[in-house]
Order: C-alpha cells, then structure tokens, then sequence
C-alpha cells in the first residue's frame, strides 16, 4: 500500500489519478479487512466509482498535460517539505507516545451489518442525514451552474431584459 | 489481531501523503486529488477506531465524509472547468486573481 501512495509522486496527473484508484482499492480492502462491510462498498461505489470517473472526466476535457516547474513551485517544496515532515514527526511521536502497542484490533470481528448501520443512521443519526441531503443538492445546483458556459447564462438574461 | 497503531499509522501516512502533494503539486486537478487522500487517510483511521471500540458510530461519521467528499468534487471540478474556460491554464500560479 505505501508503493501505491508512492505513486502519487507522479507529475502527469493522469498517473496521479490511476494511482489514486489503486489507493481507494486497497483502502476498501483494508476496510473488508477491519469487518466494515458496508463502508467497503460505499469506499468502492463512491469513490472508485464516481468521484474518479469525474476526475478522469474532467483531466480528459482539459487536456491536461504535464505540470511545469516555476518559481512558485520551488518555494513551496523548499517550505513545504521541511514543514510537512516534522509536522508528522510530531503527530507520530505524540501518537507513540500516547498509544499502547498492546491495543489490537481483530479482523473482520465487527458487527458491521448493513441493517445495524441502517438503524444507526436513521434513528441516532436522522437529522444530519437529512443535512447531507439538502448539501447534495446545493452542490449539485452549484456544479450546474459554475459549468455551465457564461455565454448561455448571459443570453439568458438578455431574454429576459427583452421580454421585460 | 492487528495493532490499532498500524492502521493509525497508515493512516497518517496517507494523511502526509495528502498534505505533501497539496503542497508541492502545482496542478489544481492534482491538489484536489491530493485532499481526496487526505479525507482517506481519515476514513482509515475513524474505521479502525471504530473496529477497536466496538461502535458503528464511526463507520456512520465515514459514511458523513464520503458524502461530503462527493459533493465537493462536484463543486470543485466544476470551480476547475469555469477557470478553465476563462484562463485556458490549470497552473495554480497563474490563477492569481478572483475576479473574471
């Protein structure tokens, strides 16, 4: 799985993204491993699925190509890097620090039944549900319109003004 | 049996992982990329606590990000193709300026 993320050091993003696939794969196999079912699947579905096709998608559309150096570039990997690391040296050390080694997880040892979820989630967790669902449109109307071409908005309004 | 800080571990590498290419990478389609492991590595680690807790509450919270994960590769893909249409560049340095 490190290989897999390793991959993302890639500079043409089509690359980036069929790695991208291989990390969501193995995530979800790592879910399966942990005896979440349901979220394996959703991992699958969701992110495999939909949210890659539409970057896939969207790479095409673009034509992008290969990513250029700039000056810009370079300051950010001379501050980033250094930043980065010893900012996850210190999120590894407090987390060894803190945690004990002997806590282990079994595999596959979950009641992660898709039916429990379903109570869970529609009893304990209705109302953010509910929340989600009014996200997903607003976001679905927002793609709408930030995608549609501006010429067509535009004309859309001249209609107007002439009928008005 | 599985040590949780293995899965913890994973997970904060993926984490890096995301913060690093956010950081370095130059390409938007790409720095969005990168959040999306970003959001994975933290899906990991709420999995594995859930796992060692014995609670579904986490894998229902995973269920939360997935969903809002969606919805903002939607808005953002298409915040991409508007800049896009009017800067004909997907370089983040030369997007320097918000207006139109």
């Amino acid at each position: 799985m490190a290989g897999a993320v390793n991959l993302l050091v890639q500079s043409h993003p089509i690359d980036s993204a069929l790695s991208l696939i291989a990390v969501m794969a193995s995530l979800a196999a790592e879910y399966l491993l942990l005896g979440a079912e349901f979220v394996a699947a959703v991992q699958v579905i969701v992110y495999a699925g939909a949210i890659m096709v539409l970057f896939v998608i969207t790479i095409m559309l673009l034509n992008a190509g290969k990513e250029e150096r700039s000056k810009g570039s370079r300051v950010a990997i001379v501050l980033g890097v250094p930043g980065v690391l010893i900012g996850g040296g210190l999120v590894a050390w407090t987390l060894l620090q803190r945690s004990n080694m002997q806590a282990t997880v079994p595999i596959g040892a979950l009641p992660g039944d898709p039916s429990d979820i379903a109570r869970l989630l529609f009893h304990n967790f209705l109302l953010p549900f509910e929340v989600t669902s009014v996200l997903i449109l607003i976001a679905i109307m927002g793609a709408v319109v930030l995608a549609s071409r501006p010429e067509a908005v535009a004309r859309g309004a001249r209609k107007d003004e002439g009928q008005g | 049996m599985i040590p949780l800080s293995y899965y913890l571990v994973l997970s904060g590498i993926l984490f890096v992982c995301g913060v690093l290419g956010f950081l370095i990478k130059r390409n938007i389609i790409t720095i969005f990329m990168s959040i999306e492991l970003m959001l994975n590595g933290v899906n990991l680690s709420f999995v594995a606590f859930a796992a060692h807790w014995h609670a579904l509450s986490g894998q229902v919270f995973v269920f939360f990000v997935m969903v809002v994960a969606a919805a903002e590769a939607a808005v953002g893909l298409a915040i991409i193709i508007a800049v896009y249409r009017t800067r004909e560049t997907l370089n983040v340095d030369q997007v320097n300026l918000l207006k139109l």
